[in-house]
């Protein structure tokens, strides 16, 4: 079969609804696409441990402690699944990290960002992990097989976060004046972040159309986003806190909330690297995965050892 | 209840605490993400053992759960000092867990069968997470110390440095003795008996020399401890001193 009948057959599948697997004939940007995203995904899920993880020993109370180390653990797995997934397409999970930690491959630019209190704990969970789950429920009916069936675990796992998170929020509005203000201050910090997670506006988004004609992404970023900020004012309300948008407002007309204008410039200088943390965040993978190298080493030298002695053995026998 | 059954169960519950505390530090930079992942999980299990003995004792003394970690000063803490060491590297904190897990499920084996019922049915629940933690650690000292030359290495001088710190959970503090003549808390002789035969099995299948003439270092149990917990005291407790009287 030619290339064009099989790029055909292949778009005739994702038209109508079929999931393609890892053994499919697939075109090769489809293939890298994935890739790229996939493994963006999983780069952001690890490198989104370290902002949380920054406020493990300083947790108020021994229950909120217990939930933000079982969270952060659950991100530490959604990053497996996703880098399992990647996987799927041929590339290894040494090759997706050396991308990471030589700054060749992305992560979400959110995690570049400082988490300064404990309310911050809180204002992630419910925005960015509400941001998250508008951006990944659709990817659920991702047309790669194995990204769908990933998403589906992820999402159960980062709804159940976001309501933790809320509620972390919720108790200290509930609280005194200074918590108040510290929840405040944290969703000031987190909002304009929280919607830049959704990526560059759709006409600065030239791939967008590509990964809609291969159902890889369902909806466009701006689309995303006005579900995103629907849903969160109402939640806001019941906080009694202020959004940080003055033109912030529901629209009868269009029936969806209108919001002022993103910084993109802030968005890609925080992509470019020159974000609060970036340095930071990555040097802490660097450092993690290059103190490790002796482990991993040790582990590899164990197994081997292992197998031999059951060779060995077993020629005896 | 007794102020002796009082710090005993405190006791109980600050060592999981701290060192729970300590493999929090881990979270999010350990040296293989599965292993960060159970490292995670081990954390989770004993700051969840602690937190069930101060809601008994809080229950008991009309408290709050939290007020035993996060309000206590710096000499009330009843862990051994073991639980306080830093982390040092991957096989420093695995050396460490190892002793620790080699203590407490020996001892929770040993408390299932407390006069205290509360306490047994905790130990019950616990020990079945602490035999996974042992088998966890005991496989990473076994694969460390028989892996490379250069992890034999850095395991042999994790035993050396650690091992003094291991005697103290055998040695009964005043508070143990009591609750021994109460049938609340077991014999060591016994549990340390079983907990070091574990423990020299375990270093010789890593091909580990076991260290001599190494002298106890002790004084946790009756709150001289090192200087250390002053520090991870600070982290545990600040927002709970920083805001004091408020709901999280
Ligand atoms: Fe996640
Ligand atoms: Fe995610
Ligand atoms: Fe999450």
């Amino acid at each position: 079969m030619s290339t064009h009948s099989l790029e055909d057959r292949f778009q005739s599948r994702v038209d109508n609804e079929e999931k393609i697997e890892p053994r499919d004939w697939m075109p090769d940007a489809y293939r890298k696409t994935l890739v790229r995203q996939i493994s963006q995904h999983a780069h952001s899920e690890i490198v989104g441990m370290l902002p949380e993880g920054n406020w493990i020993t300083r947790a108020p109370s021994l229950k909120r402690k217990l939930a933000l180390l079982a969270k952060i653990q659950d991100e530490a797995g959604h990053g497996l699944y996703l880098y399992s997934a990647a996987e799927t397409l041929g590339v290894s999970r040494d090759e997706m990290l050396d991308q990471l930690h030589t700054g060749k491959a992305k992560y979400s630019s959110i995690f570049n960002y400082p988490t300064l209190t404990w309310a911050d704990i809180g204002a992630i969970g419910w925005l960015v992990d509400g941001a998250a789950i508008m951006n990944q429920v659709p990817l659920c009916r991702a047309s790669y097989g194995p990204y769908a069936r990933a998403m589906v675990r992820v999402c159960k796992e980062e709804s159940f976060h976001q309501r933790q998170g809320y509620d972390i929020l919720l108790t200290m509005c509930q609280g005194s004046e200074e918590q108040k203000e510290m929840v405040q201050d944290a969703v000031n910090r987190w909002w304009w972040p929280s919607l830049m997670m959704f990526g560059p506006n759709d006409d600065a988004s030239p791939n967008s159309a590509q990964s809609l004609k291969w159902k890889i992404k369902r909806f466009s970023n701006d689309e995303l986003r006005q579900k995103f900020v629907d849903a969160t004012v109402p939640q806001a309300e019941i906080l009694g806190i202020q959004l940080p948008d003055p033109l912030l407002q529901y629209n009868e007309a269009r029936g969806h909330y209108d919001f002022g204008p993103i910084d993109w410039e802030e968005f890609f200088q925080v992509v470019a690297g020159n974000g609060p943390c970036n340095k930071e965040r990555l040097a802490a993978r660097v450092k993690a995965h290059e103190e490790g190298a002796w482990v991993r080493e040790a582990a590899t030298a164990y197994a081997e050892k292992q197998k031999n002695k059951v060779v060995s053995s077993a020629s005896v026998a | 209840m007794q102020k002796e059954i009082k710090d005993f169960i405190l006791m109980l519950a600050d060592n999981p605490m701290i060192l729970g505390q300590r493999l929090g530090e881990w979270c999010g930079h350990g040296p293989i993400l599965e292993q960060d992942i159970a490292l995670t999980n081990i954390a989770l299990d004993i700051i969840g053992e602690a937190r069930n003995y101060y809601a008994y004792l809080a229950e008991i003394e009309g408290k709050k759960e939290d007020d035993y970690p996060m309000l206590r000063k710096e000499r009330a803490f009843r862990n051994v000092l073991l639980v306080e060491t830093p982390n040092g590297n991957w096989g420093d904190t695995m050396m460490r867990q190892f002793m620790f897990d080699c203590w407490h499920y020996f001892h929770l084996e040993a408390m299932t069968k407390s006069n205290d019922e509360r306490l047994a049915s905790i130990a019950k629940k616990s020990i079945k997470e602490a035999s996974y933690h042992l088998s966890f650690s005991s496989e990473w000292v076994i694969r460390l110390g028989d892996g490379t030359p250069d992890s034999h290495e850095k395991m042999q001088d994790a035993v050396e440095h650690l091992l003094p710190y291991f005697e103290e959970f055998f040695i009964a503090a005043d508070f143990e003795v009591y609750s021994q003549q109460e049938g609340i808390s077991p014999d060591l002789h016994v549990v340390k008996n079983k907990a070091m035969a574990k423990f020299r099995n375990v270093l010789d299948e890593a091909t580990l020399a076991h260290p001599q003439n190494v002298f106890a270092k002790k004084g946790g149990k009756s709150g001289i401890h090192t200087e250390h917990l002053g520090f991870i005291i600070s982290e545990l407790q600040y927002l709970q001193r920083a805001y004091p009287g408020v709901t999280w």
